[in-house]
């Protein structure tokens, strides 16, 4: 996905043969949305913003998107949020963590998305961070939700993400001395050229139709 | 048989020293003389590497034990022998294609795996609610049945794994009737990838319902082989109850969903508390135990098959009623565009579109050649969509940019959250109730790793 590939026949780009392919697409360009976001999302947002009396400084955006809740969190910010969250807004559970890594997104490429789940009141709502690629820290949260060490874990090792505080940060699903984070964007599909009567089938990430 | 003792004196149990203390390769066969050698040592405490090559960690799962004599003092899980890298290579093809990755994560309920990353595309798209009635009713038929030889799998090799061989063999031929049903209505047995975005990849073939309602019966008939071989057997209930214990608070904090949770007494079902497919128009009930170990965990899954055979019947009798309706979306510019037949080398495109599309129209053609090769654009954003799979909460977590590709997906395996219990469970305990409690957790390797 970087730009310095070249595909097939000097060729880069989806494959797309209509002309069409060439509209230019946005990621992620939603502004904060306003209120009333509709179902319980009202009731968690002045839940939460009554007990954080720091609320509007710690949320970046609120983001009411195909009927789900994202709260975008200042880093600094998520442990407290978290720990509110768990004890005064009975999100007991932590579903884990996901990266994303968006390059272009400028000192913020690296995203970590939280779900959360309360069993209590059946809700679901989703935290979202965002660090910069050359510091890219986020604090455990281990410590609030036990469940995370192993996500955290997987974080770590496809986007190399650092969880401060985290009791044992290791790579957990690659091979402890791997280099690279292979979920990050700038990281190859990679593969090797396969030879099939004959011909040489180059390796995934070589051919146009898979850049 | 040697009686030997000392470094590389026994071709089977062999020992040599590192920095870390003597470590023993045991190979199989003499344990006798591990047994002398270990007794000369001053310590009591042993650190045992099992797996990942191990016939009762379910999988190429690798535990790393810390004993003092029989007690388990600490346990680590040592993971991703099985990663496959699907999350990654799932950004490098079109939305369709992704379900024939996702279906082979967690092979034993591949539809469910299908499922939640389907729900997450529609969502995505806007369109869950365009998915016609008949295709989702065909979805829960699949995923129920799927919930059934899953189960089939955890009962069979748990049973197998603490030693009583014969439900295996049992679970196993109940197992295949369920596969029957599978290949009847998408070709295959495993990894299908029969639920598409949209809808599912075709509809029932005929004669279909007889067939599924006469496997119904069966299964419901052979089921009691298994429930009398164990529930209530005391040498059963000797090496589960009261193992693997995990009680609601503990289970909360490590994210634990499915029968792990429910053996706490807590009714968590997706299906019931968030329905998706329409999950809403079945009876049934959630089964919840209240004895938080590995008996419990067994008893949720034995009494859950029934449930699931409910939830069928139910699908049948609504599938009697649509004969003849859609199973894809209207939309034309998302629904695959190739008719599908089942043919004696499997699924593949209907001779009738076939003729379509070489012989008399060729927008057709262009139109099959764009969707196919290229695939639909899904509008940016991102969901988190999930079901209740046999082993817990699944879920995917989707991004997309806009593109014919996902930008990303995450997968939140039940398997892998549910694995962090074992030190929980097992710390303090036996080395052998160490096979009970994973049996129970019924982690499936390709789940976990991805």
């Amino acid at each position: 996905m970087s730009e310095d590939q070249q595909g097939m026949f000097g060729s880069a780009g989806t494959g797309d043969t209509s002309g069409y392919g060439g509209l230019v697409r946005s990621s992620e360009s939603f502004g904060s949305t306003q209120r009333p976001y509709g179902g319980y999302f009202d009731q968690v947002a002045d839940d939460l913003e009554r007990a954080y009396p720091d609320f509007a400084d710690a949320i970046e955006r609120v983001v009411v998107d195909r009927g789900e809740l994202t709260l975008h969190i200042k880093v600094d910010r998520l442990f407290e949020v978290a720990k509110i969250l768990r004890d005064n807004l009975k999100f007991e559970m932590c579903m884990g963590v996901s990266g994303v890594h968006y390059p272009e997104d400028k000192d913020r490429e690296l995203h970590a998305v939280y779900p959360l789940f309360s069993i209590t009141n059946n809700q679901r709502i989703r935290l979202e961070v965002s660090v910069p690629d050359a510091d890219s820290r986020i604090p455990s949260l281990v410590e609030v939700w036990a469940s995370n060490n192993w996500h955290e874990r997987e974080t770590f090792d496809m986007f190399g993400i650092i969880f401060d505080g985290h009791p044992g940060l290791t790579r957990i699903l690659m091979p402890d001395d791997w280099q690279g984070h292979p979920q990050r964007k700038d990281y190859a599909l990679g593969g090797i050229s396969v030879e099939y009567k004959g011909a040489s089938v180059p390796p995934p990430s070589d051919r146009r139709s898979y850049k | 048989m040697s009686t030997q003792t000392g470094p590389y004196s026994d071709p089977y149990a062999s020992s040599r020293e590192t920095t870390e203390g003597t470590v023993f390769s045991v190979t199989g066969g003499d344990w006798d003389s591990l047994v002398t050698e270990i007794g000369q040592a001053k310590e009591e405490r042993v650190v045992v590497n099992m797996g990942p090559q191990h016939p009762s960690t379910h999988g190429v799962l690798r535990l790393v034990l810390e004993l003092e004599g029989e007690t388990v003092t600490e346990v680590r899980c040592g993971i991703g022998y099985l990663h496959t890298g699907i999350e990654k290579n799932m950004e490098f093809r079109n939305w369709t294609q992704g379900t024939t990755f996702v279906t082979r994560m967690d092979y034993l309920a591949p539809l469910f795996n299908e499922a939640a990353y389907c729900l997450g595309v529609e969502k995505l798209l806007g369109i869950t609610q365009d998915i016609p009635e008949r295709a989702n009713v065909i979805r829960v038929m699949m995923m129920e049945f799927n919930r059934i030889s899953s189960h089939m799998v955890a009962l069979g090799t748990g049973a197998l794994e603490l030693g009583a061989l014969s439900p295996m063999i049992f679970c196993f031929r109940e197992r295949e009737k369920v596969l029957d049903v599978f290949e009847m209505i998408s070709g295959l047995r495993m990894n299908m990838a029969y639920i598409r975005p949209g809808g599912v990849a075709q509809d029932l073939p005929t004669g279909a319902i007889d067939k599924i309602l006469a496997t119904v019966k069966d299964l419901r008939e052979s089921f009691k082989d298994n429930e009398k071989l164990l529930v209530g057997n005391s040498i059963w209930m000797k090496r589960t109850e009261g193992i693997g214990y995990l009680d609601l608070a503990g289970a909360t904090t490590l994210g634990i969903t499915g029968p792990i949770m429910r053996a706490t007494g807590l009714p968590l079902d997706l299906r019931k508390m968030q329905p998706y497919s329409g999950y809403e128009n079945y009876n049934f009930d959630v089964v919840t135990a209240d004895t938080c170990d590995v008996y419990g965990r067994f008893l949720i899954r034995v009494n859950e098959l029934e449930q699931s055979l409910r939830i069928i019947e139910q699908c049948a009798a609504k599938l009697k009623t649509l004969d003849g309706a859609p199973v894809m979306v209207a939309d034309k510019k998302i629904a695959w565009p190739a008719q599908l037949a089942i043919g004696a080398d499997g699924m593949g495109n209907s001779l009738g579109h076939i003729r379509e599309i070489m012989g008399t129209s060729m927008e057709s053609l262009i139109h099959h050649f764009k969707l196919v090769t290229e695939g639909f654009r899904v509008p940016a954003g991102q969901v988190y969509a999930t079901v209740e799979s046999p082993r817990g909460e699944l879920a995917a977590h989707i991004v997309s940019d806009g593109g014919t590709r996902p930008y990303r997906v995450h997968f939140r395996e039940p398997s892998f959250n549910n694995l962090q219990s074992v030190s929980a469970m097992c710390e303090g305990s036996m080395v052998a109730d160490i096979v009970g409690a994973v049996a129970s957790i019924d982690p499936v390797m390709g789940g976990v790793d991805r």
